[in-house]
C-alpha cells in the first residue's frame, strides 16, 4: 500500500441518509431504499456520470431475506447502466469500511478505477423468523399432493412453534451479548460509569455543534419520508446536544441492575441508515478533474478470543494497519473511533496507552500511543449519531475524510470494534 | 413480390404475412385477394390438416386495415362492399375445413383482430407490446368485418361492447382472462406453439368454449336488452349525442344477437357504411392523419439537425407544475430527473406529487408495482443546483415573473455545461425577453405544458428570434418522449392557446354582464362540443392566474379581449377557483356543488344572472370570438398551418374532435358565411367581432384554410 503495492486510492466524497433512532422516522423504510438513497444523492453531490462507476460494494450486516444482495440493488438504480457488478458482504459492525477496504483492493490490483462502496441497516426492520420446527411444517406442507395432505402436516403444529424467532445482537459462539460484553470489559478494566457518561456526554457535545455549524449535515443527504413526504428528515434524530451529567446518572444500568454501568444512555442506539463513499485511482480523480479529499494510505484487520473481551478488536488492528501505513499514532491529526459503547471505546484507548497490553498483547516493547482527546471523534460518535451496523463505517470515513481537508491535516485513523471479536483500521492520508 | 409466404411444417401450413416495404401489416384489399388465393390453394391441398397464420414483422400483428384505401372510398355503396367483401373473405376462412390457428404477436387491432376472431385458435405472447382492440370509433366508424358479430359471441356482450364502443386496447394477459386468447405464451415460442396447437387441433375436435359473462345479463334476451339500453344511455351521456358510431356499433351488435350472424354481418355493413359518410368520421380520419404527420414533423424546416439525446433532466420550481413536468418525464420518457425548489418542505411536496400520479398508475395497474417503483427512483429533489452540472434540459416552473426566470437562467447557465438547453415553462412572458438574461440565447426555448401535465396531451414549443434550431428540435423530441403532441408556436403574447382562449373568455365575460345565467354559458357550450364549458374552465385554470394572462393578454391585443367584468374583485373576494375550493363555482369536498350565486354581485350583474337566455347567440359568439383569434393567429404567423391550429385546439383545449379544430370548423361553415356572422356581431356587439384580414381575404377568393 502507500503507493508501494500498487495505485493509491482516493477517497473523492461520501454521503449518508440521516441516521435515525429505530422505531422513529424511517422505520417504514427499507435498507434497499436507504442504501439507494445514500447512492443515488452521492451521484447527485458529485455529479459523477453514472457509468463511470465499475463496481457496487455495500455491507449489511442484518440482510432481508427477500433482498439478501443489497449492492446489487443500489447497482440497478435506474440512474446506472445495468452492467455494473456488485456484491454485499458482512464483517459485521465494520462491513462498510470493509467494503471501502474492498473496493480500494480492487482499484489498487488494477481491476477497477471506480467503486461505489457503501453499507445500510434498517434496524426497525430486522427479518423476524418462524420457529425452525414450524418452518419445517411449512415445507413439508408445500410438498404435499393433496389438501387433505396439507392439512394432515399443518396440523401437526403446535402454539409454542408459532412463537417468532427474533435476531439477537449476541455472540452465537458465546452466547453473550454486546450489552454484556461491554459490561464485562468495564469491570475488567476498570472504566468508572462517570467516565463512560462524560464520554457520552461528549459524543452528543460534538454531535450537537457539527449538526448546527453544518459540518456533519453536510454529509447528510435529507430524507423524504415516503409515502406522506411530509416529514423531511435532514439531520440524525438521537442527538441530545442539551443533555447533563446528571440527567446520565439517573439512568439505571441495562444488563447488570445491581454493579454495572452500562446503561441505554452510554451505549450506541439501535438505529436505521444508509451510507455511500465514492472512490477512485487518483489517476481517475486526476482525468476527470476531482480533488479527493482523502487518500487511502493503509487498514488492517485483527479477531480476538470472543470469550475474553468481544471489543477488544481495535486494539489489535491499530497498531497493525499503523506499521503497514508505516506510521505511529503520533503522526495521527484526527482520530475516528466507532462508539459501540463508551466503555468499549474507553478500553481501547487504555490498551492503546498501556505498556502492559503492549508488551503481553502485542509483543511490543511500546505502547500504540497516546490519543489525544481533542483530535478524537471531533464530532462526536456512534452514542449520538446512532449506529445502524452495516452504515457505519461509511459515516466515519467520510467524516474523517472532510474533517481532514477542512483542518488540512496530513494523516487521519479510522478505527471500529466488530462482532465475533474483530476490530477494522484503517489510515487516511491527505496528499 | 407478395405480401404472404407458406411454409410446410409436416402437416401444417404456416402462412407468414410480411407487407413488404412498411414497418406494420395493414389489411387491403390486395392483401385480402392474396390471401383468398393462398387459402384456396391449401384448401385444395389433402396434406394439409391445418393453417397457422403468422406475422413476418418482429413487433407487430396486424395494425388494422389499410386507412388509405378507406379514405379513397367515396360512397356509401364503395364503403358497403369494401365492408362486405371482407366479411365474406372472414367467412370463408371461419368455414375453412381445416383448423387455423393464428399467432399474435404485438398489435392486433381493427381488421386485423377480426381476422383473428375468425380462425379457429389464437395464440398470444405475454409481451407488453401484445394489444388486442377495435379502435373503429376513434375514427367515427365501427367495426365492419364482423367485428361486432364475432366479438360479443366470444367474450360476452359486455366486455364486447367495453371494448368496441371504447376503442380501447387490451394487454394480452387480459386478454387471455376474457377469452379473446386461447394461450398465452412466451413471445420466443410462440411459433413453436401455434404449430403445437395446430397439430393437436388437426387431430381432435376444438374443445367447445365456456361461455363467457353471466346468464342473465350476456345471454338472456331479457338481461341483453337491459344491457343495451343501458349502454346507449351511457354512450348518449358520454358522447352528448355529436358522435353517432358508439351508438351504431351498439345497434349492430344488439342486430346481430338478437337476428343471427348472418343477418348480423348484413347490417354490420350498412351501418359501417352509413358511418363512414357521415362528417363526423370524416374530421376524425383528418385529425388521425393530421396528429400521424405531426408526430414526423421534427419542428423545423428541412434539412432538420438530430436533436439532442436528453437523458438528464433537471427541473426548477417543485409545485404542481414543476412535479408534473417531472413526473411524466420519468413516467415517460424515462429519464432521470432532479427537481430543485427553495426549501425542503416544498421538495418533499413535490415528490409527493410525483409518488401520487405513479401511485395511481400502479393502483390503476397500467403499471406494476416494480415498474412504478424504477419510475419513482427516477426523481429525487433538493434545494440546491448539485445534480444539474450533467443535466442536457433544465426546464423552468417558478413563479410566472419574467425577473425571477431570467434570475433562475442565469443560475442555471453557470451551474450547467455549454450544450444544456433552458426551456422556460411560461404561459405569459415572451421567451425573448427571458432570453435577454442568457449568455447563449441559442439555447433558450418555451416549453408551455398544460396542467395536469401527466393528462393534459398538448405542448406548446416556443422558440424565440434567437433560438437555434438544433435547440427547437431537441424540445419538439423530447416533448413527443413524454408522450405529448407538439406544436411549435410564434413567441407571441399567449402563444396560441392562450391566445384564442382571451377573446373565448371575454365573450364570456360580457354574455354574463349581459345577464346569461353561468350554467347557461357553461351548458352552450358543452352542448357546442366542448368537454367543459368556460365557467369552469376559468375555475380549473385558476382566477388569479386568468387575471395575469388577461392582463398580457389585454397589453397585447388591445380593446378587443378587454375584459367586462372584473376577476380581480373575484380574487379580492378569495375566489380562486377550484384550486382553494372556491370559484365562480362552489366546491364541496373537491366536487363542483353547483354556482356560487353571490358571484353575480361580486361582479355588479344587475338583476343576479338568468335574466337573458339566448343560448344560440351565445354559441355563436363564443365559438366565433375563438374561430376568429385562431384566423388572427394564423395570418401572424403564430402557429405554422392550420393542422397546428387544429391540432393544437382539440389537444390542448378540448376543441371539439368532430367538428375538426378551429380551421376545419370555418372550412366547414365558409369563410363568407363566417365573415357575414361576424360583421352582424360586429355591428351589434362591437369592433371586437371585426372579421380576421385572413377570413375576409378567404371570403373574397371563396377559398378554404384546408
Amino acid at each position: 500500500m502507500s503507493g508501494t503495492n500498487g495505485r493509491r486510492v482516493a477517497i473523492i466524497a461520501g454521503c449518508r441518509t440521516p441516521f435515525a433512532k429505530a422505531g422513529t422516522a424511517l422505520k417504514d423504510v427499507s435498507a434497499v431504499d436507504l442504501a439507494k438513497h445514500a447512492a443515488r444523492e452521492l451521484l447527485v453531490r458529485t455529479e459523477l456520470d453514472p457509468k463511470l462507476v465499475e463496481q457496487v460494494i455495500f455491507g449489511q450486516v442484518i440482510p432481508s431475506v427477500l433482498a439478501p444482495n443489497v449492492a446489487r440493488e443500489v447497482s440497478l438504480l435506474p440512474q446506472f447502466p445495468k452492467n455494473i457488478p456488485a456484491y454485499s458482504l458482512n464483517r459485521a459492525c465494520a462491513s462498510s469500511n470493509q467494503a471501502i477496504a474492498d473496493g480500494h483492493d480492487q482499484i489498487t490490483l488494477g481491476h477497477a478505477d471506480v467503486v461505489l462502496a457503501g453499507g445500510t441497516e434498517a434496524l426497525s426492520d430486522v427479518p423476524i423468523l418462524h420457529s425452525r420446527r414450524f418452518a419445517a411444517i411449512l415445507v413439508e406442507a408445500s410438498k404435499a399432493r393433496s389438501l387433505g395432505k396439507r392439512l394432515g402436516i399443518l396440523a401437526r403444529t403446535r402454539p409454542r412453534d408459532l412463537v417468532p424467532v427474533t435476531p439477537a445482537i449476541a455472540e452465537p459462539s458465546t452466547g453473550e451479548s454486546m450489552g454484556q460484553a461491554a459490561e464485562k470489559m468495564a469491570k475488567e478494566n476498570g472504566i468508572t460509569r462517570e467516565a463512560q457518561d462524560e464520554f457520552t456526554l461528549r459524543s452528543h457535545r460534538g454531535a450537537a455543534a457539527g449538526t448546527k455549524d453544518g459540518r456533519l449535515t453536510a454529509e447528510i443527504a435529507p430524507f423524504f419520508v415516503p409515502p406522506r413526504y411530509e416529514e423531511t428528515l435532514a439531520s440524525d434524530n438521537g442527538i441530545r446536544g442539551d443533555s447533563t451529567l446528571e440527567q446520565l446518572a439517573q439512568l439505571k444500568p441495562v444488563f447488570d441492575r445491581r454493579y454495572g454501568s452500562v446503561t441505554a444512555a452510554n451505549a450506541s442506539p439501535l438505529t436505521d441508515g444508509a451510507s455511500a463513499v465514492l472512490l477512485m485511482s487518483e489517476e481517475k480523480a486526476h482525468a476527470l478533474g476531482l480533488e479527493p479529499l482523502a487518500f487511502i494510505r493503509s487498514y488492517a484487520v485483527a479477531a480476538v478470543d470472543p470469550g475474553e473481551q468481544l471489543l477488544m478488536g481495535p486494539a489489535f488492528a491499530v497498531p497493525k494497519a499503523l506499521e503497514r501505513a508505516g506510521l505511529t499514532l503520533k503522526d495521527m491529526a484526527l482520530v475516528e473511533m466507532h462508539e459501540a459503547f463508551a466503555a468499549q471505546v474507553l478500553s481501547n484507548i487504555q490498551a492503546f496507552e498501556s505498556k502492559t497490553f503492549a508488551r503481553e498483547k502485542l509483543g511490543r516493547s511500546e505502547p500504540v500511543g497516546q490519543v489525544d482527546r481533542d483530535t478524537l471523534n471531533v464530532m462526536g460518535g456512534s452514542i449520538a449519531i446512532g449506529h445502524p451496523f452495516g452504515a457505519t463505517g461509511g459515516r466515519i470515513t467520510t467524516t474523517l475524510a472532510n474533517e481532514m481537508k477542512r483542518r488540512d491535516v496530513q494523516f487521519g485513523l479510522i478505527s471500529v470494534c466488530a462482532q465475533g471479536g474483530m476490530g477494522f483500521a484503517m489510515v487516511l492520508e491527505r496528499r | 413480390m407478395g405480401a404472404l409466404s407458406v411454409a410446410r411444417e409436416g402437416d401444417v401450413a404456416v402462412v407468414t404475412f410480411d407487407l413488404p416495404g412498411e414497418s406494420v401489416n395493414k389489411f387491403s384489399r390486395k392483401v385480402k385477394d392474396e390471401f383468398a388465393k393462398t387459402m384456396t390453394a391449401l384448401r385444395a391441398d389433402q396434406g394439409v390438416k391445418a393453417v397457422v397464420i403468422i406475422s413476418g414483422k418482429p413487433d407487430g400483428f396486424i395494425a388494422g386495415a389499410d386507412i388509405t384505401e378507406f379514405v379513397a372510398a367515396k360512397t356509401e355503396d364503395e364503403f358497403r362492399k369494401l365492408a362486405r367483401e371482407g366479411q365474406q373473405f372472414l367467412d370463408a376462412l371461419e368455414a375453412f375445413p381445416v383448423p387455423i390457428v393464428v399467432a399474435i404477436h404485438g398489435a392486433c387491432v381493427g381488421g386485423g383482430l377480426e381476422i383473428s376472431l375468425a380462425c379457429h385458435w389464437r395464440v398470444a405472447t405475454n409481451h407488453p407490446k401484445t394489444i388486442l382492440g377495435q379502435p373503429e370509433v376513434q375514427i367515427g366508424i365501427i367495426p365492419g368485418a364482423g367485428g361486432c358479430n364475432r366479438l360479443p359471441r366470444l367474450i360476452g356482450l359486455r366486455p364486447a361492447l367495453d371494448m368496441i364502443l371504447t376503442g380501447k386496447n387490451i394487454r394480452a394477459e387480459k386478454a387471455f382472462r376474457m377469452g379473446l386468447v386461447d394461450e398465452l405464451v412466451a413471445p420466443p415460442i410462440l411459433r413453436s406453439a401455434a404449430l403445437a396447437a395446430a397439430a393437436r387441433l388437426a387431430r381432435q375436435v376444438i374443445p367447445p368454449r365456456r361461455p363467457r359473462g353471466s346468464w342473465l345479463l350476456d345471454r338472456s334476451a331479457l338481461g341483453r336488452g337491459f344491457v343495451i339500453s343501458q349502454a346507449r344511455k351511457m354512450t348518449v351521456g358520454k358522447t352528448g349525442g355529436h358522435y353517432p358510431a358508439p351508438i351504431a356499433a351498439l345497434e349492430a351488435v344488439a342486430y346481430g344477437l338478437a337476428h343471427g350472424t348472418k343477418r348480423g354481418l348484413v347490417h354490420e355493413a350498412d351501418l359501417f357504411a352509413q358511418m363512414a359518410m357521415t362528417d363526423v368520421s370524416r374530421r376524425l380520419v383528418e385529425i388521425f392523419f393530421a396528429a400521424t404527420n405531426l408526430k414526423k414533423d421534427a419542428g423545423v424546416p428541412a434539412p432538420a439537425p438530430d436533436p439532442r439525446r436528453i437523458e438528464r433532466l433537471g427541473v426548477l420550481g417543485a409545485g404542481f407544475m414543476g412535479a408534473g413536468i417531472a413526473v411524466t418525464a420519468a413516467d415517460q420518457a424515462g429519464v432521470s430527473v432532479r427537481m430543485k425548489d427553495a426549501d425542503l418542505t416544498r421538495v418533499g411536496k413535490g415528490l409527493k406529487a410525483v409518488a401520487d400520479v405513479i401511485g395511481e398508475r400502479v393502483k390503476r395497474r397500467s403499471l406494476t408495482r416494480l415498474e412504478g417503483g424504477k419510475k419513482l427512483a427516477l426523481v429525487s429533489g433538493g434545494v440546491d443546483y448539485r445534480g444539474f452540472l450533467r443535466a442536457d434540459l433544465v426546464i423552468e416552473a417558478v413563479f410566472e415573473d419574467v425577473e425571477v426566470k431570467r434570475n433562475v437562467l442565469r443560475e442555471v447557465e453557470a451551474v450547467t455545461c455549454p450544450g444544456t438547453v433552458f426551456a422556460s415553462n411560461t404561459s405569459t412572458i415572451p421567451i425573448a425577453r427571458i432570453a435577454e438574461a442568457s449568455q447563449r440565447p441559442e439555447a433558450v426555448i418555451g416549453m408551455h405544458f398544460f396542467s395536469p401535465v401527466h393528462r393534459m396531451p398538448l405542448l406548446e414549443v416556443i422558440p424565440s428570434a434567437k433560438t437555434a434550431p438544433e435547440t427547437i428540435v431537441t424540445a419538439v423530441a423530447f416533448g413527443r418522449r413524454m408522450g405529448k403532441t407538439v406544436i411549435v408556436v410564434k413567441d407571441r403574447p399567449g402563444f396560441f392557446i392562450n391566445r384564442i382562449l382571451a377573446p373565448y373568455m371575454v365573450e364570456a365575460g360580457h354574455l354574463l354582464k349581459e345577464g346569461v345565467a353561468i350554467e347557461d354559458l357553461d351548458r352552450a357550450m358543452v352542448r357546442w362540443g366542448f368537454p367543459v364549458g368556460p365557467v369552469t374552465l376559468l375555475d380549473e385554470v385558476g382566477l388569479d392566474v386568468a387575471v395575469k394572462v388577461g392582463g398580457v393578454m389585454r397589453e397585447a391585443l388591445g380593446e378587443r379581449v378587454t375584459p367586462a367584468i372584473s376577476l380581480e374583485a373575484l380574487v379580492a373576494s378569495g375566489r380562486l377557483g377550484r384550486k382553494n375550493g372556491r370559484g365562480l363555482f362552489r366546491y364541496e369536498k373537491g366536487k363542483k356543488a353547483g354556482v356560487d350565486p353571490e358571484v353575480y354581485s361580486v361582479l355588479g350583474v344587475p338583476g343576479g344572472g338568468g335574466t337573458v337566455k339566448d343560448t344560440v347567440s351565445v354559441t355563436e359568439r363564443l365559438s366565433l370570438a375563438m374561430l376568429n383569434e385562431a384566423a388572427r393567429a394564423l395570418e401572424e404567423g403564430v402557429i405554422r398551418s392550420p393542422r397546428d391550429g387544429d391540432i393544437g385546439a382539440i389537444f390542448g383545449i378540448g376543441f371539439p374532435p368532430f367538428r375538426g379544430g378551429p380551421f376545419r370548423a370555418l372550412d366547414a361553415l365558409g369563410a363568407g358565411a363566417a365573415v357575414a356572422k361576424l360583421e352582424l356581431l360586429a355591428a351589434r356587439h362591437g369592433d371586437r367581432f371585426a372579421p380576421a384580414g385572413s377570413l375576409v381575404d378567404l371570403a373574397k377568393r371563396n377559398a378554404r384554410f384546408h
